[in-house]
Order: C-alpha cells, then sequence, then structure tokens
C-alpha cells in the first residue's frame, strides 16, 4: 500500500482570515453575552426556576456528543481495521478535540459561578455523574491527544492501535456519562431511563459524522483538494445505518413509556399535547432530522450529489439539536408528579407546563461554542499536518482504480 | 423583538465597556506608586480584636475558612474567629452616617484587598455591613404580594381564601 | 499560647449561650401552650408540641444521634393560609422582584384536588431533607450535602451554579439565585449565581430554636406543623407519628424524608 500524504493548509488567503475573523467576531460576541448574563444574574436569560438548564445547555450537550462522534471514523480505521478510512483519522481526532473544547467552554460560561471552575477542579463529591463527567471530558483530551500524537510522530506510531483502542473504548464511556446526566434522574418523568446511555451513543455516531462530512467537503472544497465519491458513498451509508438507529432508539423509548400506564402523562404531553415541543418532536427531530434524510440517502437520484449530502448533514444537525432540545427543555417542561393522582395547583408553578423562551445572549453563547470548534480546527489544519493531499478515488481506494 | 433589540444593544454596551475596562486597567498600571489603603480602624478603642494586628493580617483568611467550614458542615456556631464578628467592629458609618459599601475601596475588606488586587469572594452572599445598620422595612412585601396574588388566581373557585 | 486562652474563654461563653438557649425554650414553652388547642394534646400530657429542639452544646459538632424532622397534618392546613411562607421570607430575607419564574421560594402552599374523590386539601411543600437526598447525590463539588443530623444544606461556598441539584429534585425544592443581593440576613446568606433552598432554619435550630414556619403556624394557632427529633422515640413528633403514621411525598423513591405529611387520603 502506498503511503499517505499529509498537508497543512496555506492558510495566507483573504478567505481563510476573513473566516477566522467572522469566527472571532462570533467568539467576541459570544462573550459579551456571558459578561452580559453574568453581571445581571439569569434572570436576563429564559431560564428560570422552572426550565434550569436551557439553550447553552442544547448547545453544549450537543456538542460534547458530537465530540464523540467524531472520533468514529477514526475508530473504525484503527479498532475495526478499515484501510479506507485511514488517511481522515486525523481529521477526525483534530475535529473530536474540537467539539469537545467548544462544548465544554458554553457549559462552563453558563454556571452560576464560572469563576469558580477552580472549586470545581477541586473538590470531587464521586457519586455525582457530573463529577465523573469532569474527569471522563479530561480523559477523552487525554487519550484523544495522544492518539493523534501517535498518528502524527514516527517515533511512537508503534503505539497507534493501542492508543487508538483506549480512544475508542473512552469515547462510548464518555457518551455512556453524557446520557446518564439524564438516565439517572429519578425524579423526573421524561429522563429516568437506562436507555439514554446507548440512545447517546447512537446519536453521538449519527451527529458526529454528519458534522465531519460536511467539514471535510467544506474543506476540500475551499481549498481545491481532491475529494473523490468512494470514501463518501462510504460514509453515506454508514450515516444512514446511524440515522436508523437514532429512530429505532427514540422508538423504543417512547413504546417503553406507552406501554407502562405511569408514564402515559408524560408521552400524552410530548407526543400530542406539547404545542411547540410536539412539533418540534415531530416536525424537527423525526421528519427533518430522520426520516427526510434517511430517504435522501437511500434514494437513487442523487446517489453521488454532494449538494444533496451537505443537505443530508445540515438536517441530521438540525434533527439533533431539535432532539436535545425536546429531551432538555420538553422533559423540563413537564411538571414533576409529585402527587400522583391530585390536581395540583401552587405559586410555583406546580402542576403546570412551564413554558420556555430563549434569550439571544443565550443562543449567543452557543453559538459562540460553535464558532470556538471551527476556529480550533481552521487553525489547527493550517499549523500541524492533518489533511491527506488527496482523497481522490484512486488514493482512496487502490482496488477501485483497477 | 424589542426585548430582543435591548438585549443585543446592552450586549454590545457590556462588550465595549469591558474592552475600555481592559484597556484602562493596562494604562492604569503603567503608573508607580498606588497610595498606600486607608483602613478604618474602630472607633470604640475598648474592645479588643481576637490576635494581634499582624496575626491577623497573615491569618484572618485561615480563621474565617476554618470557621466557615466547621459551621456549615458541623454545625459549629459561637467562634470568635468569624466573618461577622470582623464585620460588627470594622465596619461603621462615617461622619454622615453613610456605610462605604463593599464596591468602594473604602470598606475595611476592600480597602487592602483592592491595592494587594487579591479577590473577595465573601460578599456576594455575606452582608457586607452589621445587621443593625440594614433597614428592613416590609422587605416582603413585594413577594408576598406576589404570592398571594397567584394562590387567589389559582383558587378563584374557593371560598374564604385569607387575604 | 494566646490562641487556646481565647479557646477556653470561648468555651465558657458558649457553655452559657447554649444553657441560654434551653432556660430560653422552658420560657417559651408556657407562651405557646396559651395558643395550643386540646386537640393538639397527646393523653392529656405536654401540650406543646414542639418541645423537642436542639439541646446540643454549640461547639460540639452535630451527629446522627439527631434527625430532625418535620410533621404537617393537612387537615388543619387552612387553604389561602401562606403564614409559614411569610414567617419562612421574613427569616431568610427573602424579596420578590416581580419575576415570579425565577423569584426564590423556600417554602411554597400548594393547593391539591383529588382526580378520583374530589376531596381537597392544602398544603406547605419545602425541602423534604431526605436521607438519601439526589440533591446531594448529583452535586458535582458536594456544596449539596446532608449534615449528620439530617438536615439538607448547600455549602453556597463551593457551589458553582451548575443547576443539576434543581433537576434531580423530585419536589422542585430549589431556587436558583438569578441576581445580586444584598444586605442578606446574618443567619441566610444567599448570593447570585449559587442554589438554595429550605434549610430547616439551621441557625435556629442550632441554637435550640424551631424553624420559622413552625413557629408561626403555631403561633397563629393552626398547629398543623410539628418540629421535632425523628429518632428521640419520646418527642412528640415520633409519638404522633406511632399513633397516626405520616406519609411521604414520592415514598416510591425511598428516599426517607425528613418531612412527613398526615391527612392525604385521596
Amino acid at each position: 500500500m502506498s503511503k499517505i500524504e499529509y498537508t497543512s493548509l496555506e492558510g495566507k488567503s483573504p478567505a481563510y482570515f476573513g473566516f477566522l475573523g467572522a469566527l472571532a467576531f462570533v467568539i467576541l460576541l459570544a462573550l459579551g453575552a456571558v459578561f452580559y448574563m453574568e453581571h445581571e444574574g439569569h434572570h436576563v436569560t429564559g431560564m428560570n426556576n422552572q426550565i434550569v438548564w436551557g439553550m447553552p445547555h442544547v448547545f453544549a450537550i450537543f456538542l460534547i456528543v458530537a465530540a464523540s462522534g467524531a472520533l468514529n471514523v477514526a475508530s473504525i480505521a484503527s479498532v475495526f481495521r478499515k484501510k479506507l478510512y485511514e488517511p481522515m483519522a486525523r481529521l477526525s481526532a483534530l475535529l473530536a478535540i474540537a467539539l469537545l473544547t467548544g462544548g465544554l467552554v458554553v457549559l462552563l460560561l453558563d454556571l452560576g459561578r464560572p469563576d469558580r471552575l477552580i472549586v470545581a477542579m477541586t473538590y470531587y463529591n464521586f457519586k455525582s455523574i457530573f463529577a465523573w463527567n469532569i474527569i471522563l471530558y479530561t480523559g477523552f483530551f487525554g487519550f484523544v491527544g495522544a492518539y493523534l500524537w501517535t498518528m502524527m510522530d514516527h517515533n511512537v506510531y508503534k503505539y497507534k492501535p493501542y492508543a487508538g483502542f483506549a480512544a475508542f473504548v473512552w469515547r462510548l464511556i464518555l457518551t455512556t456519562g453524557t446520557g446518564s446526566i439524564f438516565g439517572f434522574l429519578v425524579a423526573r418523568s421524561a429522563y429516568d431511563a437506562a436507555l439514554m446511555a446507548p440512545m447517546f451513543i447512537v446519536m453521538s455516531f449519527s451527529f458526529g459524522l454528519a458534522i465531519f462530512l460536511l467539514v471535510l467537503m467544506a474543506t476540500y472544497k475551499w481549498n481545491n483538494m481532491e475529494l473523490g465519491d468512494v470514501v463518501l458513498n462510504r460514509l453515506r451509508n454508514l450515516l444512514g445505518v446511524f440515522v436508523a438507529g437514532v429512530l429505532y432508539f427514540t422508538a423504543v423509548y417512547h413504546l417503553t413509556n406507552l406501554y407502562a400506564t405511569q408514564h402515559h402523562g408524560v408521552e400524552k404531553f410530548l407526543l400530542l399535547e406539547g404545542g411547540v415541543f410536539t412539533n418540534i418532536f415531530w416536525i424537527g427531530e423525526i421528519l427533518l432530522g430522520g426520516i427526510i434524510p434517511l430517504i435522501l440517502i437511500y434514494a437513487p437520484g442523487v446517489k453521488n450529489c454532494r449538494t444533496t449530502l451537505g443537505l443530508i448533514c445540515t438536517l441530521i444537525i438540525f434533527g439533533g439539536f431539535a432532539k436535545i432540545y425536546t429531551i432538555l427543555i420538553a422533559g423540563q417542561a413537564y411538571p414533576l408528579e409529585i402527587f400522583p393522582g391530585y390536581e395540583v395547583s401552587s405559586s410555583f408553578y406546580d402542576g403546570v407546563v412551564n413554558s420556555y423562551t430563549p434569550s439571544l445572549p443565550e443562543i449567543m453563547l452557543g453559538l459562540g461554542g460553535i464558532a470556538m470548534t471551527l476556529f480550533i480546527v481552521a487553525f489547527a489544519l493550517k499549523v500541524l499536518r492533518f489533511l491527506p493531499v488527496s482523497l481522490a478515488d484512486s488514493v482512496a481506494d487502490p482496488h477501485h482504480a483497477k | 423583538m424589542t426585548r430582543f433589540l435591548r438585549q443585543t444593544a446592552v450586549m454590545v454596551y457590556a462588550l465595549v465597556g469591558f474592552s475600555l475596562l481592559s484597556a484602562s486597567t493596562l494604562v492604569g498600571t503603567a503608573h508607580a506608586g498606588t497610595p498606600f489603603p486607608d483602613i478604618h480602624e474602630p472607633t470604640d478603642k475598648s474592645v479588643k480584636c481576637i490576635q494581634p494586628e499582624d496575626v491577623m493580617r497573615r491569618e484572618h483568611m485561615n480563621y474565617i475558612l476554618h470557621e466557615r467550614d466547621e459551621t456549615m458542615r458541623e454545625g459549629i456556631r459561637g467562634e470568635p474567629e468569624s466573618l461577622a464578628n470582623c464585620i460588627n467592629c470594622h465596619v461603621e458609618p462615617d461622619e454622615n452616617g453613610e456605610i462605604a459599601g463593599i464596591e468602594t475601596d473604602q470598606h475595611f475588606c476592600s480597602a487592602c484587598h483592592e491595592y494587594t488586587a487579591v479577590q473577595i469572594d465573601c460578599f456576594q452572599c455575606h452582608a457586607d455591613r452589621p445587621q443593625k445598620y440594614i433597614k428592613r422595612n416590609s422587605h416582603t412585601s413585594s413577594l408576598r404580594q406576589q404570592l398571594q396574588q397567584t394562590l387567589a388566581a389559582s383558587n378563584a373557585a374557593d371560598k374564604g381564601v385569607k387575604q | 499560647m494566646k490562641k487556646t486562652e481565647n479557646k477556653t474563654i470561648n468555651n465558657s461563653r458558649r457553655d452559657f449561650l447554649s444553657k441560654a438557649a434551653v432556660a430560653g425554650t422552658i420560657t417559651i414553652a408556657p407562651g405557646v401552650l396559651l395558643h395550643s388547642t386540646s386537640a393538639h394534646a397527646i393523653d392529656g400530657d405536654a401540650t406543646d408540641l414542639n418541645t423537642s429542639v436542639s439541646t446540643r452544646p454549640l461547639d460540639q459538632e452535630v451527629s446522627s444521634k439527631n434527625r430532625w424532622g418535620m410533621l404537617i397534618d393537612t387537615t388543619k392546613c387552612a387553604t389561602g393560609c401562606t403564614d409559614c411562607v411569610d414567617a419562612c421570607n421574613e427569616e431568610n430575607g427573602l424579596i420578590g422582584h416581580n419575576r415570579p419564574e425565577t423569584d426564590a421560594q423556600y417554602i411554597r402552599k400548594v393547593t391539591l384536588k383529588s382526580k378520583s374523590t374530589g376531596h381537597e386539601l392544602s398544603l406547605p411543600l419545602m425541602c423534604q431533607h431526605c436521607e438519601t437526598a439526589p440533591c446531594a447525590d448529583v452535586c458535582p463539588t458536594g456544596a449539596s450535602f446532608v449534615r449528620a443530623d439530617g438536615i439538607a444544606l448547600v455549602d453556597k461556598h463551593i457551589c458553582i451554579g451548575c443547576r443539576y441539584c434543581m433537576m434531580a429534585c423530585p419536589y422542585k425544592a430549589r431556587s436558583f439565585v438569578h441576581e445580586d443581593v444584598k444586605n442578606q440576613k446574618l443567619s441566610a446568606p444567599r448570593g447570585k449565581g449559587t442554589v438554595e433552598a429550605c434549610t430547616m432554619c439551621v441557625t435556629r435550630v442550632d441554637n435550640g430554636g424551631i424553624p420559622a414556619c413552625v413557629e408561626a403556624c403555631t403561633a397563629e394557632n393552626h398547629n398543623a406543623m410539628i418540629f421535632g427529633d425523628l429518632k428521640d422515640p419520646n418527642s412528640p413528633i415520633s409519638i404522633e407519628l406511632k399513633k397516626h403514621g405520616g406519609k411521604q411525598l414520592r415514598s416510591d423513591l425511598a428516599l426517607n424524608t425528613g418531612v412527613r405529611y398526615q391527612g392525604m387520603n385521596e
């Protein structure tokens, strides 16, 4: 097999600096939003004592879940020894680190006391899933970082299979941890399901690969580098499996709840009577984020169409946001069932469906996280050799040429 | 939509303010010789501090921290090394009856802490002045009113609602 | 050393304080007695149901020998009455900002109507002071914790404001401080960006007192709330619980709550 040749971006064009500048501007706006929220207090956001986690958490959890999934391509290459994916492993690992950074920054900056980061790092309650997650995130940076090192440094190249395997196992644990943030919450009807952990893992596969594909296509297109259909079609088929997997887990989650009388209330709310939440579920999550991408992926007429693939990925990302919004916000909007069998009313919104209107600073903070991710990727691509010089069909799959 | 615009405006202001602030700090540090802080001495000389001045200067944070954890976690109370005791002696009104708050550099704590550039993490939760100087007239009325309004609304059908 | 001298002086002062506290409760008792109705008498014994209070010297740490709890008789709790809520707001210096969605409420009145029988009742709902509290389980820094004597608290010194405890609490008992706070009460420090909830008036309890809500309910002659030591079999709360029982909210979660309710027969 021929050796893969890697390159870095020249990164001197006005377009490149314009792109970095635009991202930096978004990041600055996000910092302004954080300063405003932290100075005024959280009452200026849409979050309150009912909806305690809002838009920043939707963005943060999406990015963290996607981070684990972005490592897919690298894992398939090193753990499952698929040669086709090998050249893209570096980019895959880079994107994973960048996405996790973006997500964590958003999560951190929304804290009531972000100035107490040092407290979060020094006081640990080992029964807390959040505390486990802090360790899991740190470990992810360590493992994926080490994996990248073994890929890029010939002196430690021989350790690559081990590093790749460790990173693969760790990302599975990481997403189990992320899903368990909700899965272990016994208090709320919409959570408290062990299924959350595997569902989050499949979600990570799907969202992470969609983002990877978009970044891959954009990078190769903007830099006039060759990217063949073989690679894209393989990834596209894989994406189809993942999207179907997410739909499957969603179906099982709701069917389980529908079978138990105890959960009929929350299911009725999520699936039928939840107003905007129901719409986001059916239209955003299921239709736009699941069924339409699935049809487009397997539709024969648009097999090699890059625009369609871009649209598919965008829809999956959009649907991913819708899914996390439904889990997070709708799950909180449904009232706690403290008094089963009673109609409840109080001055503290007991027994009523809570409303949530995301505020601009919250959304700005979330967008800042995305900008941060892209900034890291764009900058890293310039300073180190992450990209294969060509991903043309003849390079990606030697048998194809024959 | 107006909320949207208002928030955009405030965020832009915040951003500009933040940049100006950082810039002014940079310029400010260029000047040499910050004046020594003006530390308020308690007027009542008959009351002695729990430790000599030099010990307090070096150790006060350890005393407070120790007391904090014992009180918070173990319910041990009445130790003399408490933040409230510091405040009770050292924060007093001036000739005009005004108390310099923690946000000024006249407050006993902030005078030194600003001078040494050490952030205090006490007064976001604790009062910066003795309780006797805090006026509390009808301070819960607003919440009470609001509670009763909500209650009245939710129990509109109920008879005999107590006002 | 100077430090030790201070300690000894201080000890005698503490002894005095704790004795004074005990004496205080004894003298308070007859006053309360005047308000008590005969309906509350337990076998003709002490008529004040809140006589079980802390006698721990303040220089000794709290222990699991005590478990502070409350018993609420919903049949005596009037719909629309907010005496306990007012007392709580007063005690903790809670000020509303006309933003009911973000304003803190440590205790709230809940009106219930049975879906099957139509039976209506009213009750105060606050932190249930669980033995195995979900808030303490999920807190990443350990800021949420349950004291040895069963009082669930937030250590605001190490709370980072992540609000995971608010997600985990089955009773919606916690509030997040959404704005700057100034001039806090000495016994109720609270500040922007941290989570807070009912403390069972921990400072009062440590000093041998009873929570403000219970005090108000008793003083206003409603007598719907009893405070006391659940681990002392002779405390009025334990005797009453043994006699008539008491319901835990969300008992399916097996959290062993410190607050119990009576009269909730659907």
